[in-house]
């Protein structure tokens, strides 16, 4: 039995504890912390009991999961058929997605309150948590286009907010002012979509959206025969969604925020940056899914395209970075393009339904083990007090709890069996396999890339030279608070890989089964293995192969240690265009034209009242001359038109 | 030019509104000036009277305008003198120059 009060208490709760601690939460101290995660876990309890009650007791039709709408009511009404609803929808997505967001929530609260113990803004951290947590089950359920809209927009302010946490350092200000910029200039791709999607479908409801554009009716021809610069206006309108996909996803070419959102608390990083909000873009494509596979094949190409170009471009930059959170922020930049390409290389239905199984499995398996290498580093960091890796090494005997988790979370993304990566990777893989051969070869070298960097970055933090601990009353390894998380996330990593995916969650509703090919696993696998033995043998002890390496593709390296210059085509194009060509000369115009003609007329005015001042002196006699003055004036103007 | 004619008069008039007016403008006594103020109005006065007398000698508008006049400067030197009167409390002084108030 699915009750619509407890599926609307789950995004209400993270909303009444983000009131509820950002207006008392100052006079609460510590115990704000305990408030916001026992919130969130009664929300975590709740998101999990509905995944129960959906998929093993909710009725299917035909074999079909339903998609059931929880509740619903219009929120602005702009016409009899366009209104804005505030709902909530469930379907085999929003239900995976609800557990997810509101499961690593919940560890990443947990985490944070031995991470931020004794951080001066403690409650505002917890609240700003919960606020993001909100928006972000606000967008799952969303049954609107325009509701995940606004609460796209919410989790692009609380993740510019936690950016920002440490608003006293420059460099966390200017990273969640470009988050926050670049999302906002792909967001604005994606209200042009909505817009264009709703002009012609005439409804923003998902249902009867995607029921108008995947069936023969009027809306769909409309839509496809209406054309632009080439392109009808489906795809345009797709294209543009995609584009907002793509900046909160950090797809090319809008990645180049993701990397410096590290500057944020970790639990931040892993939660909002790795775990859920970058997947909002996935998230959203496969929400569409219907009408991009069904309508509009062109559509789903460029997600394939712009999907595994990210992929191996952000798993080639990974390899060269040295601060331990950008390699693993480049490492979800490449992930998420895994998910992409598996969403372009599907098509709706049956067998071929497999990208789009598989792209959701590997967003479930990904959250679990990248919230857990998130986690990890920030154990790490809490520990050393720094971000670089040349700081670390040699951790593996202090740390061993975060050792083995991160050496678990290592695996599982490096798709090694039986973690929980290698199931869905391998069935991405077969999905493009199917699909594109090209594709495949990409993504099957990223997946060897992707053993590589994490490898390495496992062994410069472990293993490589040894540890010497300064100063007597340091720390022990960390609270339990930090070490509970890591342990359950280690655990899941290890085994949601053999949940039968395909059972539950597929384009159609319907239920598909993936077929296990071994043989077909042995290349991915081999490939990781490769991968992970040349990490090893560069990094494991401290030696100058990497070094060696590195020199003799010397160009190259610099080009992906610089992150191919992306940062600074942005900062050409914005600085040396934009604002030299464009901005200079408008800013000029207005200085100088508008506003001079306005400051022309001021000055006028007050010349002329300077010089008229003096008539009125206060002396009674001169007033006296004045009207004399003016009688006889009057009086000559009269005696001459008398004559 | 032996019988004074309306002319006359009419020149005794006007001189008398302008000895008025230059009065009025020149001395910086409030009290002389009230008193030129009733050179000008007398001046008014005798035109009125002239014209009566010369051109409608069969009516008397002219006469009534005249004594109207009258009562009227009589009031208007009553509001003056009051006037002055409380300029005088505030200035200690009756001199035109020193009210330059009415600028505000």
């Amino acid at each position: 039995m699915i009750d619509a009060i407890y599926i609307a208490l789950i995004p209400l709760l993270p909303f009444a504890t983000f009131l509820l601690l950002g207006l008392f939460g100052k006079r609460m101290g510590n115990f704000s912390g305990i408030i916001g995660t026992t919130s969130l876990f009664v929300s975590a309890c709740l998101s999990i009991f509905t995944a129960y009650q959906y998929f093993f007791n909710s009725e299917k039709i035909d074999g079909a999961y339903q998609k059931i709408i929880a509740f619903k009511f219009v929120w602005l009404q702009f016409s009899e058929n366009v209104s804005i609803d505030m709902g909530a929808i469930l379907d085999p997505i929003s239900v995976m997605m609800l557990v997810v967001v509101t499961f690593v929530s919940l560890m990443v609260h947990i985490y944070s309150l031995g991470y931020m113990k004794g951080e001066e803004r403690f409650s505002v951290f917890f609240s700003f948590l919960s606020l993001f947590t909100f928006s972000m089950l606000g967008l799952v359920l969303a049954s609107n286009i325009f509701q995940i809209y606004i609460f796209w927009e919410l989790v692009g302010v609380s993740s510019f907010l936690l950016i920002g946490f440490y608003y006293d350092r420059p460099s966390a200000v200017a990273a969640s002012k470009k988050a926050f910029i670049v999302t906002r200039f792909a967001d604005l791709g994606f209200l042009i979509g909505i817009l264009i999607l709703a002009f012609y479908s005439g409804t923003l409801d998902f249902g009867i959206m995607i029921e108008r554009l995947t069936t023969q009716t009027d809306s769909l021809v409309a839509i496809t025969s209406a054309s632009f610069l080439g392109l009808s206006a489906l795809t345009w309108g797709l294209a543009l969604v995609f584009i907002g996909g793509a900046g909160k996803s950090a797809m090319l070419p809008f990645h180049i925020w993701l990397p410096d959102a590290m500057e944020g608390p970790t639990p931040v990083s892993a939660l909002i940056h790795a775990a859920t909000m970058v997947v909002a873009g996935v998230f959203l494509v496969a929400r569409l899914f219907p009408v991009f596979a069904l309508s509009c094949p062109v559509g789903l190409e460029l997600v394939a395209v712009v999907g595994i170009c990210s992929s191996l471009f952000a798993a080639i930059i990974a390899c060269t970075q040295t601060d331990i959170k950008r390699v693993l922020a480049y490492s979800t930049m490449s992930q998420i393009g895994y998910m992409m390409f598996a969403l372009g290389v599907s098509g709706y239905g049956g067998e071929n339904g497999l990208g789009f199984t598989a792209s959701m499995f590997h967003l479930f398996t990904h959250a679990m083990f990248k919230a857990l290498l998130f986690l990890g580093a920030g154990a790490v960091i809490h520990y050393i007090h720094s971000n670089e890796m040349k700081d670390m090494g040699g951790l593996r005997k202090f740390m061993p709890v975060t050792h083995i988790t991160f050496l678990i979370a290592c695996l599982a993304i490096a798709g090694i069996p039986p973690f929980a990566g290698f199931f869905s990777k391998e069935e991405i893989l077969s999905a493009s396999f199917h699909h594109n051969k090209i594709i495949f070869g990409i993504a099957i070298v990223t997946a060897a890339i992707t053993a590589f960097y994490m490898f390495r970055l496992y062994f410069s933090i472990f293993w490589n030279k040894e540890y010497h601990p300064h100063g007597e009353n340091h720390h022990g390894e960390a609270p339990s608070t930090m070490k509970l998380p890591l342990l359950i996330l280690a655990l899941l990593s290890i085994v949601v890989g053999f949940i039968p995916f395909g059972h539950y969650v597929s384009s159609d509703g319907l239920e598909l089964h993936s077929e296990f090919h071994l043989m077909f696993s042995i290349a991915p696998v081999l490939m990781a293995v490769g991968g992970i033995l040349i990490a090893m043998m560069m990094y494991k002890n401290s030696n100058i192969v990497s070094q060696k390496v590195s020199e003799s593709f010397k160009g190259f390296y610099t080009a992906a240690y610089n992150k191919f210059y992306f940062d600074e085509i942005y900062l050409f194009i914005t600085k040396g265009i934009v604002f030299n060509l464009i901005g200079r000369p408008v800013a000029w115009i207005d200085k100088n034209i508008v506003d001079g003609f306005m400051n022309m007329l001021a000055t006028l005015t007050e010349n002329i009242s300077d010089t008229l001042r003096p008539i009125q002196s206060g002396k009674l006699q001169g007033y006296a001359i004045y009207f004399f003055t003016g009688v006889i004036a009057f009086v000559l103007v009269f005696i001459y038109l008398w004559n | 030019m032996n019988e004074i004619g309306l002319n006359h008069i009419l020149f005794v008039s006007t001189a008398l509104f302008f000895i008025g007016v230059y009065g009025f403008l020149t001395r910086r006594n409030l009290i002389t000036m009230l008193m030129s103020i009733e050179l000008i109005l007398n001046s008014v006065n005798i035109n009125f009277i002239a014209f009566n007398k010369y051109l409608f000698s069969d009516k008397l508008d002219g006469l009534f305008f005249t004594v109207f006049i009258i009562t009227i400067a009589a009031a208007e030197a009553a509001v003056a003198i009051a006037i002055i009167i409380n300029l005088y409390r505030n200035y200690k002084s009756i001199d035109v120059e020193d009210a330059d108030q009415m600028k505000h």
